[in-house]
């Protein structure tokens, strides 16, 4: 048997035997587990951090004025509830019918602006006085910026040195609203490291700072305040495609990278058992071209950012690099719910490649007008591939979770490329 | 009687307290890392804590980060890591031999598996960097089958919840932080209060031993004044090697001399 067989067969054996001593089942009874996953798994000094935003968190929701309050933003600023739309050219008549959550058109052109809301409200609840945040593709951070701008507080993002170089106009618009941003240059310059130094940040400033997590990964109690805040888009799509069509849909997709917009679309379908839910990796450049992020399909348990979940991992422990051509998915870690969904077969994990989303970005432009993220294409992606082997029967609910504005520049300089021949 | 037992017990005896310095295993490869853990007990290191080097280490600032990018640049894994470790026992049957890592190194080895080679070359204690009390049942009773004992961190100002528990859980010693934040020498070390060592010995704690922002002898003759039992000094270690790899002589007898003054400042 290979190390690394039997690494595996100890580690599954003392998770299936419940009698067994060696199981994170053990601590299952502290909250913030999802089956056996989630948690939180960092240094001592964060643990009381946490456990005080916990605290505010579940005092909050249940607090009327501070919903009140939070929706109160998400309607006026924001622009909630955001439309859903039947794409009318995207496939023929005899193919399934493709709904679009369109998150695009929410204030700062991604889904990331609700759950923003709702925790620099909670930061501000707290008494913090400073804001710090991770960014991939950017998204996080312009919503992080715009949030910190109109509550007037202090906002430093973090965010990978090779991420700023593919998202430059993010990088604009944030440093506009007053935001620092600061590159990140150690490991591999993407998300991760991101989040590896704002954690750095947070276990000298937590008494002041609230680090604004921006995707449903990471150390509990994010995954659930990640959920809860943007839980909305389920709702409102739940509501909207029964009005336009009198029932639920068959399908609800939405790409995954950490897995923050996907939980928002699944949460209020998941006591629908006859509602599919599908998330998307990021394929890269193909599954087994070792280049991708494809975290649930081929990661495996592991430990990464606080939370016990699926992590791309070496053997013997180091965390492998991801890659996607979309920032926002390039993440080797994934929410710990989705483990948890996955697990208990409410939800599977699909995957779409660079060259399928690109595809998919390009066809919902020239068909209906709508540019997407390359993240949400990859959604897209595989929203056209089921669309072409149903009918119209068939009802397909698609998160298009954020606009491509931002992938302008990047998806150019792919086309030159290979006009070039490179 | 443990090995920490034997060494705090000596070091009662000789009225000091332990100076235990950090460095990375395999920083910058193998044979120059064995080197300087060599170096480090000749010079008067009364126990040694050693990192497993791993690709994100979120409690780490940019001095011991850059430690882990060398080793892991020279191919190290956690396997060398525990060659490393034999030969540093046989070496040193009596040294005090603390690990410092994260998490997914232990989980993706297999926890039992990860516990069984601590206790096969020789390791006493483990510190698991990204495992809070909250999450530890799960390491610290595989460790406790193996006779390992598990290492927990007091953060500053706690609450006396918080203490009581690092006092049970904690074995071998235990790490106070000197400050919040992550490891480095820019910014010192704080003594905590009175009251919080008080509480320490009132719950039977194992022996309190300083680390964070440790870098200067007057510093551990402070915390010796203090009621510490020891104190440990990682970053200002590892910068003598980072700023030493060209000239591997030179960056000996700097390490030599530089545990040596904190040693004699015990």
């Amino acid at each position: 048997m290979s190390v690394t067989e039997q690494n595996e067969k100890q580690i599954t054996a003392s998770e299936q035997n419940p009698d067994s001593s060696n199981k994170i089942n053990d601590v299952q009874f502290n909250s913030g587990y999802f089956g056996d996953y989630g948690g939180m798994f960092v240094p001592e000094i964060l643990v009381p951090a946490l456990e005080q935003l916990e605290a505010a968190f579940y005092e909050a929701i249940e607090d009327h004025d501070f919903m009140a309050e939070f929706h109160r933003l998400l309607n006026d600023y924001a622009g909630r509830p955001t439309p859903l739309y039947e794409c009318r050219n995207l496939t023929s008549t005899s193919e399934g019918r493709i709904f679009l959550k369109r998150e695009d058109l929410l204030h700062g052109g991604a889904h990331k602006t609700n759950q923003v809301l709702g925790q620099v409200l909670l930061a501000k609840r707290m008494g913090k006085k400073r804001i710090i945040a991770e960014t991939g593709a950017g998204q996080h951070g312009v919503a992080t910026a715009l949030a910190c701008a109109l509550m007037d507080l202090p906002c430093e993002i973090y965010m990978g040195a090779k991420d700023c170089a593919r998202q430059q106009p993010n990088v604009y618009r944030m440093e506009l609203m007053g935001a620092k941003v600061i590159p990140v240059d150690n490991g591999s310059g993407t998300l991760k490291d991101a989040i590896n130094e704002a954690l750095r940040d947070w276990a000298a400033s937590y008494e002041e700072t609230h680090y604004l997590l921006g995707t449903a990964a990471g150390a509990h109690p994010f995954p659930t305040i990640v959920r809860e805040f943007h839980k909305m888009i389920g709702e409102e799509a739940k509501a909207q495609i029964k009005e336009q069509t009198g029932r639920l849909p068959d399908y609800a997709i939405a790409c995954v990278g950490g897995g923050s917009n996907a939980i928002g679309l699944f949460a209020d379908f998941i006591e629908e058992s006859e509602v599919k839910l599908v998330g998307v990796e990021p394929a890269g450049k193909g599954l087994e071209s070792g280049h991708h992020g494809a975290t649930l399909n081929l990661g495996k348990l592991g430990i990464l950012h606080g939370s016990h979940t699926k992590v791309m991992s070496d053997d013997e422990g180091q965390i492998e690099e991801s890659y996607s051509v979309s920032a926002g998915l390039d993440y080797p870690g994934i929410g710990p719910q989705h483990v948890y969904l996955q697990e208990i077969g409410r939800a599977t994990y699909e995957s779409a490649t660079d060259d399928e989303a690109l595809n998919a970005f390009k066809l919902l432009s020239q068909k209906e007008g709508i540019i997407p993220a390359l993240e949400s294409s990859h959604a897209l992606a595989y929203a056209l591939k089921l669309a072409k082997q149903s009918t119209p029967e068939t009802l397909i609910l698609v998160n298009l979770s954020g606009r491509g504005d931002k992938d302008l520049e990047y998806v150019r300089g792919l086309e030159k490329m290979k006009e070039k021949g490179e | 009687m443990s090995r920490y037992q034997s060494m705090f017990e000596r070091c009662k005896k000789e009225n000091t307290i332990a100076f235990i310095p950090f460095v990375m295993l395999c920083d910058p490869d193998l044979e120059t890392s064995l080197e300087i853990i060599k170096c480090l007990v000749e010079a008067g290191a009364d126990a040694l804590e050693l990192g497993i080097p791993f690709s994100d280490p979120v409690a780490d600032g940019p001095v011991i980060q850059q430690a882990a990018i060398r080793a892991l640049e020279n191919k190290a894994t956690p396997s060398r890591c525990f060659e490393l470790l034999a030969k540093v026992r046989l070496l040193y049957p009596e040294i005090p031999i603390g690990l410092l890592l994260y998490s997914n190194l232990v989980y993706r080895r297999g926890i039992d598996t990860f516990y069984e080679e601590c206790k096969k070359v020789g390791v006493d204690s483990v510190l698991i960097a990204d495992v809070p009390l909250r999450e530890t049942n799960f390491f610290d009773s595989v460790a406790a089958k193996n006779d390992i004992e598990p290492v927990h961190i007091l953060p500053p100002l706690p609450s006396e919840q918080t203490l009581m528990k690092v006092s049970q859980s904690s074995k071998g010693y235990t790490y106070v932080l000197g400050r919040a934040g992550v490891t480095g020498a820019d910014v010192a070390a704080k003594m905590p209060s009175e009251e919080t060592m008080q509480q320490l010995k009132d719950y039977n704690a194992a022996p309190a031993v300083m680390g964070f922002g440790i870098s200067k002898p007057e510093q551990v003759t402070a915390a010796k004044q203090h009621g510490f039992k020891g104190a440990i000094s990682g970053s200002a270690v590892v910068r003598i090697i980072e700023q030493g790899l060209d000239d591997k002589r030179k960056m000996l007898s700097e390490l030599s001399g530089f545990i040596g003054a904190m040693k004699a400042a015990t």
